[in-house]
């Protein structure tokens, strides 16, 4: 028998007995959509993170800190006079540290594999102030070229530009005096901050985009570009002792997209010979990727487990099928049908049921998972933009099936292992 | 002389072991020649189907010899035993029913599918088999609404779709009243006759076996007389 007969064979067997065969394709379904919930849900909430993640910074840019000291412990730490306080993104909290100085900087440089490093400046504004408006605290992030905002309007901030441009948060449009987010693209506002001497600076800005508040936090503080940034540093530093503008918390260092992990782990390496701590972005979002991964992967295991249920549903099913077409099975191995083959067309139908299942699970599941998801998204997690919270990429609905049809594969072997087994003889003897 | 298309020796079957022991065969000799109708007789637990399931290659002896075309099929194993069934033997057995659900043509061509014959194939030498049987106004009609004649033409056709050179036919008229299994009957012959396909049915329908060229009757295992009056006329 040929194999797309088999096929053919075992396909048009699944409907001999309607009822039972819906049945047990009702409780894949079930373990099919259970799946494709869960997986969506991953999928949503890890999307929404990586969408996110650019906000926090650039894929292929490490911050880079001197190594807290040796001995530091958990005890107090000796004061130094020149040392900084490092915000560090990361659940370590704030660390004394040694700044980053300009010998520094170019000892960085000079490593194997670092493109380009860049000191971070550290800028603290006062107050935001549009026109005669209201003046309102802000603070200001410190914008990596290639990081991206989530934006509400507008563009990105333009690392390379020469204008002073910033991306203001959507909750001060309307304090601004803006009517909407529209309008407050390409107006000036002006950023105030106290200088060395104790004296306020002020720098004019052009806004080019509106933020909206993600994860990452960045959304939540004004992000200026590249100039903007310079021209605040300046402006902050006016008055400083000389050297102390110089000294830095922290350095992005900037290495090659297209680096493999192991080359990422070579340059950190590196870095960390020459008493320098590395943090790349990965490091950043492993902690919340953990967390979701183990819940979807919690989530996963039930609707697994409702998917084996329903396994032991198609050998009850195919054992059934077999009982009752023992003297057909004798007719064709009688007639010199392979045990092989005869294997075959029961465990095709089994397979079969499985992507029937799983093809019914997955189509109700992504329309519940979408009309559930639009839902929220619009009423309890409004807060969040941009969020959907269960999504499908064609990959894992692919595994799915796949999955599916492999567990009614397995389980339909046991069925066809013993129609593969009957004595064609016995077959025809039975009553 | 030719190599006789089917050819036993000092043949046993022993089903069970120690007080269950049952011998179905205690030691049978004898041969078919390509193209006679040979009657295996007997009653109920003489052998016979146990003989036949044996020559037909469905079963293994416990000893002794089956040759097939001079071939022993005891060197026969897995695909080439199965192509040897498949492509030699036609079987109108009375448990060999027709898939309900399924057309007459969908049943009849069974065995081609089974020996991988292509789909427009198939119903090609399907339908021709069920017109030489009067049967091709039938083939999209679903088997189980047949009548028992019908049913039974239907398993000949499906026994003929591949050319045999030897069927089988267990108690071919035994469900059927006595005219259509007359019908029935004249179709088998017909085709030993006209197609030179060797015929060897089994029965205890003593009517039926005095039709054949020769009969061999059984009793507790073993072959008790041979008539060979006709075989002059079938070696000529």
């Amino acid at each position: 028998m040929k194999t797309v007969d088999v096929i053919a064979s075992a396909i048009s067997n699944t409907f001999r007995s309607k009822t039972r065969t819906i049945l047990t394709i009702l409780a894949i379904f079930i373990g099919a959509f259970t799946l494709t919930i869960t997986t969506g849900l991953g999928t949503g909430i890890n999307q929404y993170i990586d969408e996110t993640v650019a906000e926090i910074g650039a894929d292929d840019v490490m911050t880079v800190t001197h190594a807290p000291a040796e001995d530091a412990g958990d005890g107090p730490q000796e004061y130094t006079a020149d040392q900084v306080t490092q915000q560090a993104v990361g659940p370590e909290g704030e660390q004394s540290l040694q700044p980053i100085t300009q010998a520094d900087l170019d000892e960085i440089a000079a490593i194997d594999g670092v493109l380009s490093v860049e000191p971070v400046k550290q800028i603290d504004a006062d107050y935001i102030q549009h026109a005669d408006g209201a003046r309102y605290r802000i603070n200001v992030g410190s914008f990596v070229p290639g990081m991206q905002v989530q934006l509400g309007a507008g563009e990105q901030p333009d690392a390379t530009s020469d204008a002073l441009q910033v991306a203001i948060p959507v909750d001060y449009v309307a304090p601004l005096g803006f009517d909407d987010d529209a309008a407050a693209i390409g107006q000036e506002v002006i950023l105030g901050l106290t200088d060395g001497n104790g004296e306020v600076q002020t720098v004019t800005a052009t806004i080019v985009g509106v933020s909206e508040a993600g994860l990452g936090g960045a959304g939540a503080s004004a992000s200026p570009n590249t100039a903007l940034t310079d021209a605040l540093y300046e402006a902050q530093a006016i008055g400083t002792p000389a050297g102390q503008a110089d000294q830095y918390g922290s350095a992005t260092v900037r290495f090659d997209p297209d680096s493999t992990p192991e080359q990422v782990e070579a340059l950190r390496a590196s870095l960390a010979d020459a008493g320098f701590e590395s943090t790349t972005l990965d490091d950043t979002l492993g902690t919340f990727k953990t967390v979701i991964d183990g819940i979807v992967l919690v989530l996963n295991a039930f609707a697994i487990i409702a998917l084996l249920a329903a396994s032991f549903g198609i050998v009850n099913t195919l054992f059934m099928s077999v009982q009752e077409r023992t003297r057909e099975i004798g007719l064709m191995k009688a007639m010199g049908m392979g045990s092989g083959k005869v294997f075959g067309l029961f465990s095709s139908e089994a397979t079969y049921i499985g992507l029937l299942g799983s093809v019914v699970g997955i189509g109700v599941g992504m329309l519940a998972g979408t009309a559930v998801g639009g839902a929220l998204s619009s009423t309890l997690l409004a807060d969040l933009p941009g969020l959907t919270l269960i999504a499908f990429d064609p990959l894992s609905i692919l595994t799915i099936v796949v999955l599916v049809m492999g567990i009614a594969f397995v389980a339909g072997s046991l069925p066809a292992a013993r129609a593969a087994r009957l004595n064609p003889i016995d077959a025809l003897r039975y009553e | 002389m030719a190599t006789p298309i089917l050819q036993v020796d000092e043949l046993h079957k022993t089903y069970g072991r120690g007080a269950t022991r049952f011998d179905a065969l205690k030691g049978v000799n004898f041969e078919v020649r390509e193209g006679e109708s040979l009657a295996i007789v007997g009653k109920s637990g003489s052998g016979k189907s146990t003989l036949m399931h044996l020559l037909a290659l469905l079963d293994r002896p416990s000893a002794g010899t089956v040759r097939v075309a001079g071939r022993d099929a005891g060197t026969l194993h897995g695909r080439e035993l199965n192509r040897t069934r498949n492509r030699t033997f036609g079987f109108v057995f009375q448990q060999f029913f027709l898939t309900p659900g399924a057309t007459v043509l969908e049943n009849v061509i069974l065995p081609l599918k089974i020996a991988g014959v292509g789909r427009a194939e198939r119903k090609r030498r399907g339908l021709a088999a069920l017109a030489q049987l009067e049967l091709d106004d039938k083939a999209r009609n679903k088997s189980s609404d047949l009548s028992g004649g019908q049913k039974q033409r239907v398993i000949i056709a499906r026994a003929l779709v591949n050319n045999p050179r030897v069927i089988f036919a267990d108690e071919p008229t035994g469900n059927l009243d006595s005219a259509t299994g007359a019908v029935v009957e004249d179709i088998l012959f017909e085709l030993n006759r006209e197609q030179g396909i060797t015929l060897i049915i089994v029965t205890h329908d003593e009517e039926l076996a005095a039709r054949c060229d020769r009969r061999i009757h059984m009793r507790d295992g073993l072959l008790v007389e041979e008539r060979d009056e006709l075989r002059e006329e079938v070696a000529a």
